[in-house]
């Protein structure tokens, strides 16, 4: 590893355990209480599922409208995998069998993955969305009708082993895991596929296997967000991985900017606070949720980021030589 | 064999109203490459529309159906000034997530307007069964069948033989080449919102009347099967729009008749990931080749 990289990662090491360190202070205070905690985790879930999604849609181009399947079964994996450890009487600590459990929730998520993924990824645009949507759809209503992810009534009596200090570092690590991929060989690849994907072919890069490679990673880390989604709240709903959750997290990506991870750190905690913020405003909320959400296409349709990423070097470096932080670069999107 | 028989048109009643509400899918795709998530809920508003009407001015039938169709046309051109046309030369992406936007919007509206319970829609058709060689039909089902193969005529005409539906066409074929040709691009699409947004209130419409109830959330469903439907019949195409809803309305009430309702939904999305699987523009689309 060069020099320079490991060095930015050990000033970016160091400012999430300063974060780390500031709002455990916060937490033990008092002044973040628990329905404070219980936001920050559902920030957390949403940074792992909006920036899986960004390497699907944003990275690889390829629209993807059925996430929440993927989260679904991410989810009622961990919670089936976890209640069973704990019924067999396995003596771990929790935050082992929660890290067993996202491994395979992952897992079978990526395995859900490919069968849908070979045979519809050379479809294109709208089409891979359709069929993605029907697929979340097909999902939705498998885990509903069969036994023992106990149907409609819901599932319950999932441990609860998501707390503030896992879901914070294993934010952290699946972040750290899309960002370090996203700028090695295999992400450049599939950033190319986004760029041109008939030039990507021709300078030899395998499409077909990193389309498939993009789209499973997606699912892999959607299934882990899922898993972590599930032994916080204790209680899975079929019906709440629906269409419009799908929707909800492909919103946190576009307005993040496709193409940055930052962008969907950054919305998804914009935009998990937002709603519990209006929360005053009862009825209204959604619908100044849903304004601001054309607004801002309309606006800034390359989202807040566009393709960009923030990175702490550059911040100190800048801050360091006085200079004004220049407007963030922007690339157009092309069709 | 009758049981059979009463199913096939009930079927052919639910696809009547999914291919009404797949056309308004198609021809904006058709026309401007959106999928308009609106549309669901420019089919709810539809039926809102025809709720208020009828309890405030008691309006018989087709005058209500007339006045909503118009009210939802009005809806589905605003939209379209409003939020599609600024995005017209935006990522696809972008004026995807504006049309959910929307579509969030239009639901949040009703919710706040109208509150999130049900309504009950007043019986528009006096409900009785008619019996047909031993066969028992509800009104309900043959004024839908009727109505919507009526309009689906009237489309079709107005498609082929006035200026506006040649425009349609046109501009859908190559909108630079219209453009040249002296259309009016924006008053076409205008237009093609209309015809679309009509067609799906008369759907909401029958709809709400199918199952007696009125509810911001009514579009979802109703919207994603019809939507289905438009994809499965080859998306931006008009009769295959027909096709697939009629496809669908079929399928569901078979499967939901002599299956399993539970799964029903599952077998509709199924059948569509395999249509697109072996043929991605749909039972009527013509396999059309990458440029390079």
């Amino acid at each position: 590893m060069k020099k320079d990289t490991l060095k930015s990662y050990l000033i970016n090491l160091l400012a999430i355990v300063v974060l780390f360190i500031i709002m455990k202070m916060l937490i033990s205070n008092g002044v973040l209480n628990r329905y404070y905690v219980g936001i920050i985790v559902f920030i957390g879930v949403n940074i792992i599922l909006a920036s899986s999604l960004n390497i699907a849609t944003g990275f690889l181009g390829q629209l993807a409208l059925g996430h929440a399947g993927f989260m679904a079964t991410g989810a009622y994996t961990s919670a089936i995998t976890a209640m069973t450890l704990i019924d067999r009487g396995v003596a771990l600590p929790n935050s082992v069998i929660l890290i067993i459990s996202l491994i395979a929730a992952g897992t079978v998520s990526l395995l859900v993955s490919l069968i849908i993924g070979i045979p519809s990824l050379r479809l294109r645009g709208d089409y891979l969305g359709i069929i993605t949507l029907g697929f979340g759809e097909v999902i939705r209503v498998f885990i509903n009708n069969i036994k023992f992810t106990g149907g409609a009534q819901g599932l319950t009596g999932i441990p609860m082993l998501t707390t503030f200090d896992n879901t914070f570092w294993i934010t952290v690590f699946v972040i750290f895991v899309l960002y370090t991929f996203t700028n090695s060989k295999h992400g450049r690849a599939i950033i190319s596929i986004r760029e041109d994907e008939i030039a990507a072919e021709a300078v030899g890069i395998p499409t077909t296997f990193y389309k498939v490679l993009g789209f499973s990673t997606a699912a892999f880390f959607g299934g882990v967000g899922g898993g972590l989604y599930a032994h916080y709240l204790a209680f899975l709903d079929p019906n709440i991985f629906g269409f419009m959750r799908s929707v909800e997290i492909l919103v946190i990506v576009v307005l993040g900017g496709m193409g940055s991870l930052t962008g969907s750190i950054i919305a998804a905690i914009v935009l998990t606070i937002l709603p519990e913020a209006l929360r005053d405003f009862a009825q209204y909320r959604l619908l100044i949720y849903s304004f601001l959400l054309v607004a801002m296409m309309i606006f800034r349709p390359q989202g807040l980021f566009g393709t960009a990423e923030f990175s702490m070097k550059m911040f100190l470096h800048k801050l360091r030589h006085n200079q004004i932080i220049s407007p963030r670069k922007e690339i157009k999107d092309g069709d | 064999m009758t049981l059979l028989i009463q199913q096939f048109i009930n079927g052919l009643s639910v696809g009547s109203i999914y291919a009404l509400i797949a056309l308004g899918y198609t021809l904006v795709y058709g026309i401007i490459k959106l999928i308009n998530f609106a549309h669901g809920e420019i089919m709810m508003m539809g039926a809102y529309f025809a709720f208020i009407t009828v309890i405030t001015m008691g309006l018989p039938f087709l005058a209500t159906l007339i006045f909503s169709m118009v009210l939802a046309a009005l809806l589905g051109i605003t939209i379209e000034t409003v939020a599609y046309k600024p995005l017209r030369k935006a990522p696809r992406i972008s004026a995807l997530i504006t049309a959910i936007g929307m579509s969030l919007f239009l639901q949040n509206l009703a919710q706040v307007i109208f509150g999130a319970d049900p309504k009950v829609m007043p019986d528009l058709i006096p409900k009785r069964p008619i019996n047909i060689a031993g066969i028992q039909i509800g009104t309900v089902t043959i004024v839908t069948i009727i109505l919507s193969v009526f309009f689906m005529i009237v489309l079709d005409l107005f498609i082929k033989n006035t200026k506006p539906g040649k425009a349609m066409r046109a501009v859908s074929e190559d909108k630079e080449a219209s453009v040249i040709m002296g259309i009016n691009v924006n008053r076409t699409i205008s237009i093609t919102f209309a015809i679309g947004s009509a067609l799906g209130a008369l759907g909401g419409v029958l709809y709400s009347v199918a199952y007696t109830q009125v509810y911001p959330t009514m579009g979802i469903m109703p919207g994603l099967k019809a939507f289905v439907a438009a994809v499965l019949g080859g998306i931006g195409l008009i009769p295959g729009a027909m096709l697939g809803g009629f496809i669908i309305g079929m399928v569901e009430t078979v499967s939901k008749a002599y299956l399993s309702s539970q799964w029903s939904d599952a077998i509709v999305f199924g059948i569509l990931i395999l249509v697109l699987i072996v043929k991605p523009t749909g039972i009527l689309g013509k396999n059309e080749r990458e440029k390079v």
